[in-house]
């Protein structure tokens, strides 16, 4: 198939950014969307011009690291679905697409459609996780977990931490992100005695992060590669107050 | 207490509880605002309308509640321009192409405008019958059957829809409370933590029917009605 990709080039943070074009001949339909820019790439190498800089790790939709805002929605127009997993056979022949970087103060560009999310890891710092010495595996049914619990918290857990949901927010918040991972430990009997101080000090660095300020539109839940429910939203609210009031 | 408003304001969650809580509130003074109008309808010369007006502005209880819902339509505004300003820091750089449409509703994405018609409406309606009702020089009434005076709200009201452009005004007013609503009542819940499989499909349906459809409906029924009246 053939394909015009307006795609955005910037050289770092500092520096102003533009779209650029570029025709694509020769697309199979059977690439992703990744493999698509390796051809690309690869072309700008033999005419020696500068490539084109994007995340990428596991291309299986598993490590969250892939991130292009496609057409005006993150991971592009497929539900439940990254970035590297996305075909090209889900473009049609001729089409333009544009693909820019996720676009939030927190997440400031490296360069291209690479940014620095390390804002997710210093909230995660703050509080996402159980600070005890786990030692040896116990036997499992020494803590029973209610099955609807522990689905809830895996179910939680599965967030990638892509920051999708930040680059679709009008807001550009993180609470689809944030409330995973506070809701992960909160459902379960080892996130309990950190569970108060954990929300707390989560929500602190996310504001300090810069990110924004929800507004329920939902567009976080719908566009999350990993389906990442809005309930783990209303959870941390009401975590975020018992925590207030009782801390 | 003081360290634990500090700590909730402080935050963007906490704010979000403000407007939550103040938007909620709003909704509940607008169901009783609705049913108490109600009396425009009834076909007596305004006796109902006005002995109602006199009990709102002399009930200590209501005169309460009346200056809690200022300070509520105060926070509420003063949060949403927080809320706006803060969310605009967050993005300084728009994207050049963003298709919402099928994440998102309408509703959802435009809340700041939405409001902002309110504001409008609210400032003109509180000048034509608060402002007047208070400081004004008011026409009076008297009804048999009851020997007091009354200020005869009734009049000001008739006249004041007798105006195309004020029940445009109205109607305009009553579709942006509609939408605002019909997103706004059931997130007002959802930031405040209440997201339960089997409530949350029936506050969305409140939100829906009686906020986003009845009680603007009314609303909007009794400008048309007088405009109709004066035909
Ligand atoms: C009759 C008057 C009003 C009522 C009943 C009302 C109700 C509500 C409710 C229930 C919410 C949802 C709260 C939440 O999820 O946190 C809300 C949000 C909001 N309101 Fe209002 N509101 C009114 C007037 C206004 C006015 C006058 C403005 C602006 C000047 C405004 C601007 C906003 C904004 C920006 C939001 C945030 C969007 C969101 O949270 O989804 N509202 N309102
Ligand atoms: S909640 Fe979903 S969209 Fe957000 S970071 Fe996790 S996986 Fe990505
Ligand atoms: S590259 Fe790992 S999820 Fe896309």
């Amino acid at each position: 198939m053939k394909l015009t990709l307006k795609v955005w080039r910037q050289k770092n943070a500092e520096n102003k950014g533009e779209f650029k074009t570029y025709q694509m001949d020769h697309v199979s339909e059977d690439m992703s969307f990744l493999e698509m820019f390796d051809v690309l790439n690869d072309d700008l190498v033999r005419k020696g011009e500068d490539t084109v800089a994007f995340d990428h790790d596991c291309r299986e939709g598993i490590c969250g690291m892939c991130s292009m805002y496609i057409n005006g929605r993150p991971h592009g127009p497929l539900k439940g679905t990254t970035t590297c997993q996305l075909h090209m056979r889900h473009f049609k022949d001729g089409e333009t697409i544009t693909v820019e970087p996720w676009r939030a103060t927190a997440f400031p560009i490296i360069k291209d459609l690479m940014v620095d999310r390390s804002a997710f890891d210093r909230i995660i710092q703050a509080g996402g996780y159980i600070s005890i010495n786990t030692g040896n595996a116990v036997d499992a049914n020494s803590t029973p977990i209610p099955k609807l619990d522990a689905d809830k918290a895996f179910d939680a857990a599965s967030c990638i931490g892509c920051g999708a949901c930040v680059a679709t927010c009008k807001n550009a918040s993180a609470m689809l992100f944030v409330s995973a991972k506070v809701s992960q430990l909160a459902l379960l009997p080892q996130g309990q005695p950190e569970r108060h101080q954990r929300v707390k000090k989560m929500v602190e660095i996310m504001d300090a992060e810069g990110f924004g300020n929800c507004t329920n539109t939902g567009a976080c839940e719908v566009e999350c590669p990993k389906g990442i429910s809005l309930e783990n939203i209303a959870r941390m609210n009401r975590d975020f107050l018992v925590a207030n009031v009782v801390d | 207490m003081a360290t634990v408003t500090a700590g909730i304001i402080q935050s963007s969650i906490g704010r979000k509880y403000l407007m939550a809580l103040s938007g909620l509130f709003l909704c509940t003074f607008l169901i009783v605002h609705m049913l108490g109008n109600l009396a425009l309808f009834k076909d007596d010369g305004g006796q109902a309308f006005n002995e109602y007006t006199y009990f709102m502005t002399h009930n200590p209880l209501i005169k309460i509640i009346a200056y809690v819902n200022y300070a509520f339509i105060l926070l509420h505004i003063f949060y949403s321009l927080t809320l706006t300003i803060y969310n605009r820091k967050a993005r300084p750089e728009s994207y050049a192409l963003v298709n919402q449409s099928k994440s998102a509703t309408w509703s959802s994405r435009n809340m700041g405008i939405l409001g902002s018609v309110i504001l409008i409406f609210l400032i003109v309606h509180m000048r034509t019958f608060w402002f007047e009702m208070k400081f004004g020089t008011m026409p009076t009434i008297q009804y048999d059957g009851n020997d007091m005076v009354l200020k005869d709200m009734y009049s000001v009201v008739a006249e004041a829809f007798s105006q195309v452009w004020y029940v445009a005004l109205y109607v305009v007013s009553m579709f942006a409370i509609a939408f605002h609503l019909y997103h706004g009542f059931q997130s007002g819940f959802q930031t405040l933590g209440i997201n339960h499989h089997k409530y949350t499909p029936i506050i969305k349906n409140i939100g829906m029917i009686l906020f986003a459809v009845i009680i603007p409906a009314l609303f909007a029924a009794m400008p048309l009605y007088f405009l109709i009246l004066n035909l």
